[in-house]
């Protein structure tokens, strides 16, 4: 039973799940408020990654993981707060927060 | 001397660059500024480098004007371009020619560029334009390098384009084949750029095989007989004789002779103190000048001068016999002018370059003259046609007696200056040249004496043949738009009559008829037998050698002018003139008058040739050239409008686009190092 044991494959395995899933949900979600719970999901994946790998792996610099994992939250706040504004505009001109309708951009 | 030599070459363009960028619009000042800067030039070199000269004297002075790249030099030579000048005897005459003819030019053109009271629009342009001409003509003159001369040479050509075109507002005057003035400016550029490429070519030659275009330094190499100018190349021939060829295609051009001689009557819709500086007694004559400042490159080839020679010859019969039928005065002019310039060439083809140097010499004083007392004559009478003249003797003696003298003089009327240059030729003609040239030397002297004297019989004897002087009168008063304050408007009117009343020139235009006609008179006693042969001892000094008067073509060719003179006192003076007496001879005279048909040829040949080929090119170019470039265009064209289906505008395909190739880049650095192991 030892791989029921905590160890740093235990959190890799949660941190690619959760970043995968984040990425399926970027892909495949119509609407944009859920695109950005998704992108949330996969930051959130990847602090779980800086962590984990700060805790067991020998490092020279003990707290980089953990500083980055500090980063990224406030930088997903920042980010949060930018594409919830974006998208609050972008209702404001279409009406719509649904991606798909959104291709003015078609080449 | 250099110095003077310097500033003689500079002030005419000093005039020009003051009057294009300071007194362009005070028209008294610019005409002051051209006629003081050419006339101490005219000054300097006549009493200072002129003197000198005689005295034996040459002067040289030259500076590096372009620094050349070691490879782009021939082997063998410096690695610079110079520009430079050279006074000898050569330079020194033409120098007189030009600085004389064209200060008394200016002075002329004083008064005709205004007619009727009224300032041409372009006055002060128009002596801007004769102050470059007669800088770049100095160019041409003192170069001591054929480039050098070949940019003056350009320059000569720009000038007379510009001042042919001077009028190029104008429409064509009625009459048969008669161009407007922007037209015959175009056709004289474009028919003497046939001859420049020739002359071009020539210069290549010379620097790739010469390494040099030092006219010294070639001269040096032609004197040789061996080496690279010697090599045998095309059918056989020297390089030199190709080379010379060129040189003698630009002066072909030039000096109009035969198969370029289309453009020079045609140039005669310029005004007339151009066609009298630049036409007559420069410009055209720089054609001549250059085969004789490169004589001794032609020297070296024989064969080159025999070309001279028969295009010279045939040039001075065929022109003359044009001249014969044509009623315009200036015309006449034009064509005796290509008749005598004909005549320069063969002389120098004959050998002697102190004979047609002569020849030029005195033919720019009279020639100069016959166009100035021309244009005294258009001027006062408002028309170039003869068969509207007629009579002008009483109202305009100065002239009458003036243009009497140069057209003596061209007639070669005995002891005129004309008679003894053209004896001269003649006697080299006899020695050089071969039977047929010679005659057809001598039948041009008639040819020549004949249509002079009709033309001044026509426009001087009898009685007047213009539209009568009243009916303008009436129309003058009544609708006069250029006419000043209503106060003075009928005082001025019945006075100036529209220039209709003929009258005698004001003294700043018959002044210069009298100056000119001095030499026109005179001046060929220093070249003749009585002279002991003075210019030509001035001009070869030791290389001098006595020709022995010919007393026999002398006789004949004085006899055959005075015949002629009288023949056209019979035909043209002696009775009133209704009819061409000429156009008895049916088929023959429309040839002449139709100008031998040369110009409807070269309008034939470049309708159907140039235009055909033109044609052609462009099919080529509009099919062949542009499908590939609208092939290549098209596949891009196309690539596009297929990426453009992959910008669908949605994040989510990019987004799906980027993950899937991350993934895959992923996929392969796992699986690779794998299946490799």
């Amino acid at each position: 039973m030892e791989f029921l044991v905590p160890g740093l494959r235990h959190f890799l395995v949660l941190g690619s799940i959760l970043f995968a899933l984040g990425m399926y949900g970027v892909l495949s979600r119509r609407n944009a408020i859920g695109i950005l719970l998704s992108i949330e999901l996969m930051l959130n994946g990847v602090t779980v990654l800086f962590v984990a790998f700060a805790r067991y792996l020998q490092s020279d610099q003990e707290l980089a993981g953990q500083m980055f994992a500090i980063f990224i939250i406030t930088q997903a706040a920042a980010e949060a707060a930018v594409g919830l504004a974006i998208i609050i505009a972008i209702y404001r001109q279409r009406r719509t927060v649904q991606v798909d309708q959104l291709d003015l951009m078609k080449g | 001397m250099i110095g003077y030599a310097w500033s003689i070459l500079e002030l005419p363009l000093l005039a020009f660059v003051l009057i294009v960028f300071v007194t362009r619009r005070s028209r008294q000042m610019s005409a002051a500024i051209a006629i003081v800067c050419i006339g101490i030039a005219a000054v300097l070199s006549l009493f200072l480098v002129l003197p000198q000269v005689m005295a034996g004297a040459t002067a040289q002075g030259d500076f590096s004007w372009l620094k050349l790249l070691p490879g782009a030099a021939p082997a063998g030579s410096e690695a610079a371009l110079k520009l430079g000048i050279k006074v000898d005897p050569l330079a020194a005459i033409m120098l007189i020619v030009v600085t004389v003819v064209s200060l008394l030019v200016q002075v002329y053109s004083r008064s005709y560029m205004i007619e009727h009271g009224h300032y041409d629009p372009g006055y002060s342009r128009f002596f801007a334009y004769l102050s470059l001409f007669t800088f770049s003509m100095l160019a041409v003159v003192l170069a001591d390098s054929l480039l050098f001369l070949f940019i003056g040479w350009e320059l000569v050509g720009l000038s007379s384009y510009l001042l042919i075109g001077f009028w190029y507002d104008r429409d064509p005057r009625p009459g048969v084949h008669l161009l407007a003035p922007w037209i015959a400016a175009k056709k004289a550029f474009i028919t003497t750029r046939v001859g420049d490429v020739g002359f071009l070519i020539g210069l290549i030659i010379l620097w790739n095989r010469g390494g040099t275009l030092q006219m010294q330094e070639l001269f040096e190499q032609a004197e040789r007989g061996t080496g690279p100018l010697f090599q045998a190349s095309l059918l056989g021939q020297p390089v030199l004789f190709w080379a010379c060829l060129g040189l003698f295609a630009g002066a072909v051009g030039k000096s109009g002779q035969f198969p370029l001689h289309v453009w020079l009557p045609d140039a005669m819709e310029g005004p007339t103190p151009v066609s009298a500086l630049i036409h007559a007694a420069t410009m055209v004559a720089a054609g001549v000048y250059l085969v004789a400042r490169t004589f001794p490159l032609f020297h070296a080839v024989p064969q080159a001068l025999t070309v001279v020679a028969i295009i010279g010859g045939f040039t001075a019969i065929f022109a003359a016999t044009m001249g014969l039928v044509n009623n315009d005065i200036k015309r006449v002019l034009a064509y005796s002018t290509v008749s005598q310039l004909g005549y320069m060439m063969l002389a120098l083809g004959a050998g002697s370059v102190a004979a047609g140097m002569f020849h030029l010499f005195t033919h720019a004083f009279f020639k100069a003259l016959l166009f100035l007392a021309a244009g005294s004559v258009i001027h006062s009478v408002g028309t170039n046609d003869i068969r509207e003249m007629g009579g002008l003797r009483k109202a305009m003696p100065w002239t009458w007696a003036t243009m009497g003298i140069g057209a003596l003089s061209l007639a070669g009327f005995p002891l005129f200056s004309g008679f003894w240059s053209k004896d001269e030729i003649l006697a080299t003609a006899a020695e050089g040249a071969g039977p047929i040239l010679l005659a057809f030397g001598v039948i041009t002297v008639f040819l020549t004496a004949f249509y002079t004297f009709r033309m001044f019989f026509l426009t001087f004897h009898g009685a007047y043949r213009g539209a009568p002087s009243e009916a303008h009168h009436a129309a003058g008063e009544t609708t006069d738009p250029h006419q000043g304050s209503p106060a003075d408007a009928g005082h001025h009117g019945a006075e100036v009559e529209r220039g209709i009343q003929i009258h005698e020139s004001d003294w700043w235009m018959v002044g210069p008829l009298v100056v000119l006609a001095i030499p026109a008179l005179l001046v060929g006693f220093w070249g003749s037998p009585l002279g002991n042969n003075g210019f030509q001892r001035f001009l070869e000094g030791s290389e001098f050698h006595e020709l022995q008067p010919n007393l026999v073509l002398a006789g004949v060719g004085a006899v055959l002018a005075i015949v002629g003179i009288a023949i056209a006192w019979g035909l043209y003076g002696a009775r009133a003139y209704r009819t061409e007496p000429l156009a008895r001879f049916g088929g023959l005279y429309t040839l002449l008058w139709r100008r031998y048909y040369i110009d409807e040829f070269y309008m034939w040949l470049i309708d159907k040739l140039a235009i055909g080929v033109a044609y052609a090119i462009s099919m080529f170019d509009r099919q062949a050239l542009d499908g590939l470039i609208n092939a290549f265009a098209r596949i891009f064209a196309v690539g596009g409008g297929g990426l453009r289906q992959m910008q669908t505008g949605r994040v989510q395909n990019y987004g799906l686009v980027l993950f899937g190739g991350l993934a895959l880049i992923a996929v392969v650095l796992v699986v690779v190092p794998l299946v490799a192991r």
